[in-house]
């Protein structure tokens, strides 16, 4: 069910030739809900072929000459925020980094202050990552431009859900049908919610395996079978989803000690065991080896997809890139 | 120098006496006169009541007010004209200020603040605590003769059950009100939202039902062993009413309240992080909801209030776990109240108990009641007037109200304190 339409396109003689028809209608990138099947099918369409673009080469484009992204990052990164400056200089852009403290977040005025000071640099792209949930969506209300969310609090990582489904899609062909357990720290992890919300979309089966102090209580409601035991919830699964245990926003007892962690939600050999032979292990990053997942595990050429996790990601973010520009009017050349 | 008024031609309803009936009543300087279905002007002017409802004046037993302070957020002034055009002519304010109302000299000073700034009653509760830090009970007995009508640390719970026993036991040699709300500070932890599908998917930190449910029940069995007078400033869930209703079978010394939006909003007032439906306790489940409507019609739930917690935009205009808790609610009030009687789901008599006689039972006001001798604080509305709820008509310093363009039934013509008519008048049709 895509809606993609596979003849040339002549807008822009920079996109892949062979690209669909621009299709996205939405002005951003707040996550994962409210997206459909097609258009989720669109955005890994236009990713595929910046895959393979980026592996030439000649990486650099000029859809985005002249256009300005801006990457306002209120929490430290180091991936993502190389991904995203990657794609936009890939694709022509300015890019431009701003890394904003956390002392002075916590002034209070800073992100309705700081949106409207960008809104008089007029930029294109609006990447933003901030530790509260809901931050993006208050951005866009303010901000002229497209704002793509970079992950907000524990609310949605849209882009990293989009890298994991064309990781899983290039490896396994497909996304429907998949049976996948997201394992670990779920209450505080807006990339479990973008990626349950994105393998529902695409008729994928999802578990999620945690304790119950790392679940939140309405879990059930997100269309998803719960285990609280390990062995169960990945007998037989095609996909392992290993999640960071996020310590610093643990405040309380939410576990006895990494060890007790490890031992029982800890990936290892032979926890794998149960999966199917071919099960493909994933975890975006950055990982506590030895927490949440075994290094040998982590490093084992053939089950890990951890590694061509981050290149899909650079290619994903170029995909949204066109999207959100293509639909304001076209690349300017 | 005495001055009369004839309200005639009024439906009056004093829910104290279970009066409702078309009459008049004689306001003789700044105090009711005479009433009945057989009053007659004798010479006073008159005041044609057009057949509206004219009803002892509300009495809001929960405010917010940033004076001293926070005068930015709402003055004493500020908020008594907003309580005035609300039908509201008492209204007792909460001692979260800056300084924190917690000795006498403070409670005194808001006191002559009030009278010289504002049109309505403003009576203050006193801190139960030092500095609101919940660990050193106040002056209580002094801050009462002072003029405190009740005690409660506001916006934050009496959370160490050992102060809260001792305050308990103290306060009952005194006969003194406390008031809790109803939030365990540890296990509401950094929450925002009440536990549920859309806080997990709007990735908001929860706020369970058992942080309020635990508080209160935990209170209760203190209150019951002090046997102290016990208020619930706001309940908000299922679960929690259910425990104060069978503790009031044989506990005839609690009381409860609930704020407007506990029984007109549920959660999904949040929608995509909408900070002004930010309350504390939290909006709760459509469920609960329904469970504050029964609780309020079988009696459970003694008191409505506007829990009007005024908010600047600075406040209200963060991401949603930074944003401020509250809205205001002096304005939006009674037509919100209303609406239980118009739904059918609580009868008038009842509904205007909630706001008048039984918030005066609990504090020892006088007014409340349409009864001769007693102060003229009357309101008289428009009972089925449709009317939307607009943000720039209000008249709080404030304007964060999760009620913004809400359609609701009922606008008050006329406030009258003592006998004054401070709001409406002119054109009573």
């Amino acid at each position: 069910m895509t809606a993609s339409n596979d003849s040339p396109s002549t807008a822009a003689a920079a996109r892949p030739a062979g690209a669909p028809e621009p299709s996205f209608s939405h002005p951003h990138l707040l996550g994962i809900e409210g997206l459909t099947e097609w258009e989720i099918t669109y955005l890994l369409n236009l990713a595929d072929r910046y895959v393979e673009l980026n592996r030439q080469g000649d990486k650099k484009h000029s859809l985005l000459r002249g256009r300005t992204q801006v990457n306002l990052f209120f929490e430290t990164s180091t991936r993502t925020s190389t991904s995203f400056e990657l794609a936009g200089k890939r694709l022509g852009a300015d890019v431009i980094n701003m890394a904003v403290s956390r002392s002075s977040i916590s002034k209070g005025e800073t992100l309705i202050d700081t949106a409207m000071t960008l809104n008089a640099m007029h930029p294109d792209v609006l990447v933003v990552r901030h530790p509260h949930s809901g931050a993006a969506e208050l951005l866009s209300q303010k901000i002229g431009c497209a704002v793509i969310n970079a992950g907000d609090g524990r609310h949605e990582h849209p882009t990293q859900a989009l890298l994991d489904a064309l990781t899983i899609r290039r490896r396994k062909g497909r996304i429907g049908g998949l049976t996948v357990a997201i394992c670990g720290d779920i209450l505080h992890s807006r990339v479990a919610r973008s990626n349950i919300l994105l393998l529902n979309a695409m008729g994928a089966r999802v578990r999620v395996v945690a304790p119950p102090t790392l679940l939140p209580t309405a879990m059930e409601r997100m269309g998803v079978e719960v285990f609280h035991d390990m062995r169960q919830g990945l007998k037989d699964c095609d996909i392992v989803m290993m999640l960071r245990l996020q310590q610093e926003r643990m405040h309380g007892s939410f576990l006895p000690s990494t060890k007790e962690f490890f031992r029982y939600y800890g990936l290892d050999y032979d926890k794998l065991e149960v999966a199917k032979e071919d099960a493909l292990i994933m975890h975006p990053g950055p990982m506590n080896r030895g927490v949440e997942i075994d290094t040998e595990v982590a490093d084992d050429i053939n089950r890990s997809a951890i590694r061509e996790q981050v290149e899909m990601g650079v290619a994903v973010r170029m995909a949204v890139l066109e999207a959100l520009t293509q639909r304001n009017g076209g690349p300017s050349q | 120098m005495s001055t009369t008024t004839a309200y005639l031609n009024a439906r009056l309803v004093d829910p104290a006496s279970g009066r409702d009936e078309t009459g008049g009543l004689i306001v003789r300087d700044g105090r009711i006169a005479e009433i009945g279905p057989n009053v007659t002007a004798n010479g006073a002017e008159v005041v044609d009541c057009g057949g509206h409802v004219l009803a002892p004046g509300l009495i809001d037993m929960h405010a917010f007010v940033g004076e001293p302070g926070m005068e930015h957020k709402e003055t004493l002034a500020s908020l008594g004209e907003a309580a005035a055009a609300g039908g509201i002519t008492s209204v007792i304010v909460m001692p979260n200020t800056d300084p924190v109302l917690d000795e006498v000299a403070l409670i005194q000073h808001l006191e002559r603040r009030a009278e010289n700034t504002s049109s309505v009653n403003i009576h203050p509760m006193a801190a139960i605590t030092k500095g609101l830090k919940g660990e050193t009970m106040t002056e209580m007995a002094l801050l009462r003769e002072a003029g405190a009508v009740a005690f409660t640390d506001g916006r934050k719970a009496v959370a160490n059950p050992l102060v809260m026993s001792r305050v308990m036991r103290y306060a009952s040699a005194f006969d003194l009100l406390l008031v809790q709300h109803p939030e365990d500070p540890i296990l509401a932890s950094d929450g925002c939202m009440t536990e549920g599908e859309l806080a997990m998917r709007l990735g908001i930190p929860e706020i369970p039902v058992e942080a309020e449910t635990i508080l209160i029940e935990r209170d209760l069995r203190l209150a019951a062993a002090a046997n102290c007078r016990y208020h619930v400033s706001q309940i908000s869930c299922a679960q929690a009413v259910e425990v104060v209703r069978a503790a009031k079978k044989w506990n005839s010394r609690i009381s409860c309240g609930i704020a407007a939006h506990h029984f007109a909003l549920n959660e999904q007032a949040v929608g995509q992080y909408r900070t002004f439906a930010k309350t504390s306790p939290p909006l709760r489940s459509e469920a609960d909801r329904q469970a504050m409507v029964a609780a309020i019609a079988d009696g459970t739930i003694d008191v409505i209030v506007s829990g009007h917690d005024p908010q600047d935009e600075e406040s209200k205009r963060l991401p949603f776990e930074q944003a401020a808790f509250g809205t205001i609610g002096l304005e939006t009030l009674l037509p919100l109240a209303l609406e239980l009687h118009h739904k059918g789901e609580v009868p008038l008599l009842k509904v205007l108990a909630a706001l008048t006689v039984r918030p005066a039972q609990l504090l020892g006001l006088e007014a409340g009641r349409l009864e001769a001798d007693r102060p003229a604080d009357l309101v008289l509305f428009d009972l089925d007037r449709p009317d939307r709820i607009e943000k720039q008509k209000f008249r709080s310093k404030s304007k964060n109200s999760a009620f913004d363009g809400r359609p609701v039934q009922g606008r008050v013509l006329r406030t009258v304190v003592g006998g004054n008519v401070i709001f409406g008048g002119e054109d009573v049709e």
